[in-house]
């Protein structure tokens, strides 16, 4: 399968990676080959059977509701970008 | 003296022949002096290692015996570890300082580790060459013109080139073992669920299991000790009796039943390696173990099934680096999709947008089935061949990576570069335990035998490995520059 | 033309467990931004999600209560998208597996006719947090308390016909999330919020309009009114020849219109698979027969209750059930007052008159259960008239006491002294010759007027009963 450019923003922009269409030809390529390999996977003899999301065939556990994390807001924050009175900055989102 | 292994360190501190301080020094005066060939670590932690191997004096002095206590380790970069730049190999992760540690540095530390620094890694675990690294590549100890195999590389080389006694490495389709097999090291990846995930920096959730890198089984087992065990941070974490991983290792080989599957012996594997696998079966026949010839029909599905199953997690588990609460973020976003976008673009490099990419495309509207779906049906007939398998043989039996070492920059197409893990990505996806220990050498380079065995058969993979250790001695061979 | 409106409900309920749905800090509101959000909340790198036990548990009892199939192994996704609300890029949700399947619940139409609603699912998630516009220049801030609240998805058939039939619905469910104690239904707070997807059709057309999802519908009042101005908006749309986009839109309360939500995009693509952090969550008969258990007695059968144990009528019993605590406040004053009729007109009378003046919740309020009953009890043994009571309750209401204190303080025990009646009655019937004389030349009506006076003589203190009894008898005498 060939992954054209244009593919190649459509995704970049759902996957949020800014990318020049230089970049874009380039990863193309790279694509291509990649989902080419991928078609291995065609002709693999899978009727009826179950996907497998996970290696173990295991149940979730569950948590005891309680709480158990304690405020730890400016060591968070120690690390953070931008951040006032708390929050976190963004550029404004308008809705 | 940089020639002891771990374990023998364990002994000779609990002895109080040598104290964890002064064997602290050495391994800070080896990176210091020899890491500048190699670029193994990115961070190194000399004052806060220093501080911990004197409070392993104190408590060695007070006749303590924890598994680990005054051993220097390092961690690889992938491990959160609090007030340490956690960057996983990164620039999106370089202004990253850990607020907590990860349950395995958590466990390392408990059992009185002292954690020498961050070793280097492919970006975000996804190479299998350490060139994709943020902080450059990590060349190879036994010839520094080649890599040193990924994504642990940074831990294989350092432990190779005895900069440390033990590293932790993490495996989501052959990043401790094919590492391992070029650094002429011993790795292990447990079965899935094993070692805690939490704090370990998610590549492939479903894959992803972290493991010890040292000179022998026995050093790995003393490690896994101390790595392994439940964790209610962890829903995948299993719910297990503690277990000694170091129980099975004088077990005698006699009536062993060792398979070995004729696909990780056909075309595309190089013939001198094949010379070298030969030569180590025909050690444990030696040793009383029984060879039998099995399948794994589907094996030649494992690459092309990871290549959809890994990346499509990972786009999803890479989302979180937004540039918003933490690590990376452009300068002067115009708005918010700039802010994405720009921190995004600039902070991954090459082979981390291509897998995004991947995943993104494979999980998208319309495509699902085709790919992702399909990919998990082919992971269970993959993980069901092991299941056959096990039924006649204790353990498998092949070569870690089709090739040795290859130089920096060789493999420059994306495919050619996964190829080489071809071996050993199979155990991922089914999540079975498996391990790499030297075999042998071609034209001064080591090569790697890989076992693999069924869920939860740690001990008895670590007791074929230290019996076959017993007979042979390429785990002990160092490479010239770093002897 | 003549228009059919269809509209399918979906409702955000917060569970009130006291830990988030994978993390262990605290859910509580109003809480100083990001004091609430541990690494796990914050997608911190490699940290992982653990189930609350306590979210599956509410899931499971939100189940049973609306009659639904509860699914053996249901299964977390992740819904991929980029929000700065949203700490890790996906939010975990279910997807082809909800914990909740096909359930119904039945609302009570204008006519009182009684319409089956089809529950389609009902499924587990997380909360995201919120973003602050105000405060900052040309920027948005981000709170992550709320982010990894327990949220349960509850998504209705299309089957309601009108905004009051989706107000009944949405009111049915706010009331039964209460009574079984897994939301606070708090709408100011966002404990509680609906989504409507409305479109309209040709009366006797099968196949549906194209539809538009309103959201920000935080109050009862709003979806009526969202809802209704759409249906307009629709209408206007297909009658001026236009059609209706599939879109989202957001209601303004303040202008009272809906609004088109352009920044929502490219078509979403949520790129849904299985949370590989997160195993199969298996519910089995054990554990659902022990929320079965738990369950509390539901509306509906504590409104027949009413009607059989208390001999209510079918509205009455309506309306004390519609909330849980109303219900039990009802029976608490119906048992201490040993008079359910008396005590179901005064809690729907009286006391929700006073709650509504006085704008307090029923937990607020200052006569509680046990001082109306007092209260009623004094009516019953004849202390106090009906009338004098609710003089009795005001003083109550303001805090001057209990019934007995403010009987004995104002001096407002009923006078039952058959002699002092009398000599009363002797008084006014002394007093008014001439109403005397028409009275006993046939003028009945006049028997009102010789009520009101012992009444008046007395401040309204005589038991009107013993009065009515004992002028007859002196009148007719």
């Amino acid at each position: 399968m060939s992954v054209e450019a244009s593919e190649v923003q459509r995704i970049a922009h759902l996957a949020r990676l800014a990318m020049s269409d230089e970049q874009a030809r380039e990863f193309a390529g790279g694509l291509s080959d990649i989902f080419a390999f991928v078609e291995q996977l065609d002709g693999a003899p899978i009727d009826g059977v179950e996907p497998m999301a996970h290696p173990l065939d295991a149940e979730q556990r569950l948590r005891p509701d309680a709480v158990t994390e304690t405020d730890n807001r400016e060591g968070f924050q120690a690390i953070a970008p931008a951040v006032e009175g708390g929050l976190y900055l963004v550029p404004r989102v308008i809705e | 003296m940089s020639q002891e292994t771990l374990s023998g360190w364990v002994r000779k501190l609990q002895a109080r022949e040598i104290s964890s301080r002064e064997l602290t020094r050495l391994y800070l005066d080896r990176i210091e002096r020899l890491d500048p060939q190699l670029n193994s670590f990115i961070t190194v932690t000399a004052e806060s290692a220093l501080a911990q191997a004197e409070a392993a004096d104190a408590r060695l002095a007070n006749g303590e015996q924890t598994p680990l206590l005054g051993v220097p380790v390092a961690q690889k970069d992938i491990f959160c570890t609090e007030g340490v730049r956690t960057s996983c190999g990164s620039r999106m992760l370089d202004p990253f300082v850990s607020p907590y540690n990860a349950t395995v540095v958590e466990r390392m530390n408990a059992a009185g580790a002292v954690m020498l620094g961050k070793t280097n890694m492919d970006e975000f675990a996804m190479g299998s060459s350490n060139e994709t690294s943020f902080y450059g590549p990590v060349r190879n100890p036994w010839d520094t013109e080649r890599v040193p195999g990924g994504s642990s590389g940074g831990s294989a080389a350092a432990v190779g080139a005895r900069l440390v006694p033990g590293a932790t490495g993490t495996d989501t389709g052959g990043s401790i073992r094919q590492p391992a097999a070029f650094c002429g090291i011993t790795g292990l990846k447990p079965t899935y669920g094993r070692v805690s995930r939490y704090g370990m920096i998610a590549f492939a959730s479903s894959l992803d299991q972290g493991g010890p890198m040292a000179v022998t089984a026995e050093d790995c087992g003393l490690m896994l000790n101390a790595m392994a065990g439940f964790d209610e941070r962890d829903s995948t974490s299993v719910e297990r009796p503690a277990e000694d991983f170091t129980a099975g290792l004088n077990q005698d080989l006699t009536g062993l039943r060792i398979g070995l599957p004729k696909e990780f012996f056909g075309e595309g594997l190089d013939e001198k390696v094949r010379g070298v696998i030969d030569a180590a079966v025909e050690v444990l026949k030696g040793r009383g173990a029984e060879i039998r010839e099995v399948s794994l029909p589907n094996s030649h599905l494992s690459v092309p099934a990871y290549y959809v199953v890994a990346p499509a997690e990972c786009s999803s588990n890479l989302a979180r680096f937004d540039g918003v609460r933490y690590g990376h973020r452009c300068d002067n976003p115009e708005d918010l999709m700039d802010l994405y976008t720009r921190s995004r673009g600039e902070g991954f490099g090459d082979e981390v947008k291509r897998r995004i990419m991947v995943g993104t495309y494979v999980l998208s509207a319309g495509y699902y089935d085709a790919y992702y779906l399909k990919a998990q049906k082919v992971r269970r007939i993959i993980a069901d061949d092991f299941r056959n398998a096990f039924e006649d043989v204790d353990v498998l039996l092949g070569p870690t990576t089709p090739e040795l070492p290859f130089a920096l920059g060789a493999k420059a197409d994306p495919v050619s570069m996964y190829l080489s893990d071809i071996y050993t990505i199979a155990a991922n996806l089914a999540g079975l335990p498996a391990m790499s220990l030297p075999a042998g050498e071609i034209d001064g380079l080591p090569v790697g035998l890989q076992l693999i065995g069924n869920y939860f058969d740690e001990a008895r993979l670590l007791g074929v490995a230290h019996q076959y250790q017993q007979e042979t001695d390429w785990h002990t061979r160092v490479p010239a520059a770093f002897a | 033309m003549e228009w059919e409106t269809v509209i399918g409900l979906e409702i955000h309920a917060q569970l009130n467990t006291v830990s988030k749905i994978f993390s262990g800090a605290p859910t509580a509101y109003g809480a100083e931004p990001n004091r609430q959000a541990c690494a796990v909340d914050l997608g911190m790198p490699g940290v992982l999600p653990v189930l609350n036990q306590g979210a599956v548990e509410k899931a499971v009892m939100l189940g049973l209560a609306i009659d639904a199939e509860i699914t053996p192994r249901s299964v977390f996704a992740r819904k991929n998208y980029f929000y700065p609300d949203l700490p890790k890029g996906y939010q975990i949700s279910q997807y082809e597996l909800p914990i909740v399947a096909r359930g119904h619940l039945d609302i009570e139409l204008e006519d009182g006719t009684i319409k089956r609603i089809g529950v389609t699912r009902a499924h587990l998630e997380e909360d995201a947090g919120k973003s602050l516009h105000e405060g900052f220049e040309s920027m948005t801030g981000i709170d992550l308390n709320r982010a990894g609240t327990p949220l349960i998805e509850i998504v209705s058939e299309p089957e309601l016909r009108s905004a009051k039939e989706a107000v009944a619905y949405m009111k049915k469910l706010h009331s039964l999330v209460r009574y079984l104690d897994i939301c606070d239904g708090n709408m100011q707070e966002g404990s509680f919020r609906c989504d409507a997807n409305v479109s309209i059709r040709p009366k006797g057309q099968t196949e549906f309009g194209t539809r538009a999802e309103l959201k920000n519908l935080n109050s009862f009042r709003f979806v009526e009114r969202a809802i209704n101005h759409e249906i307009e908006r629709q209408i206007d749309v297909i009658e001026g020849g236009g059609s209706v986009v599939q879109e989202t839109r957001l209601y303004d309360p303040d202008r009272d219109e809906t609004r088109s939500m352009r920044t929502k995009e490219e078509a979403n693509d949520y790129r849904y698979f299985p949370d590989p952090d997160l195993l199969p969550v298996v519910v089995d008969t054990a554990f659902v027969n022990q929320m079965r258990e738990k369950l509390p007695e539901l509306p509906d059968a504590k409104r027949a209750r009413f009607v059989e144990q208390y001999g209510l009528s079918d509205y009455d019993a309506g309306v004390l059930t519609a909330a849980r605590e109303m219900g039990d406040f009802y029976e608490a004053v119906a048992a201490g007052c040993g008079a359910p009729k008396l005590a179901a007109n005064w809690v729907m009378g009286e006391f929700s008159a006073a709650m509504n003046r006085s704008e307090v919740e029923l937990a607020d309020a200052p006569v509680n259960a046990e001082g109306l009953a007092g209260l009623l009890a004094r009516i019953q043994d004849e202390t106090i008239s009906g009338k004098i009571a609710k003089e009795v309750f005001e003083a109550m209401w303001n805090g001057e006491g209990d019934a007995d204190a403010v009987i004995e303080a104002k001096g407002l025990k009923q006078i039952t002294d058959t002699g002092a009646i009398d000599a009363i009655i002797d008084e006014v019937m002394a007093n008014n010759p001439q109403q005397l004389e028409q009275y006993r030349g046939g003028k009945d009506k006049l028997f009102g007027f010789f009520v009101g006076q012992v009444m008046k003589a007395t401040q309204g203190k005589a038991n009107p009963a013993q009065v009515n009894e004992r002028l007859k008898a002196k009148l007719d005498g």
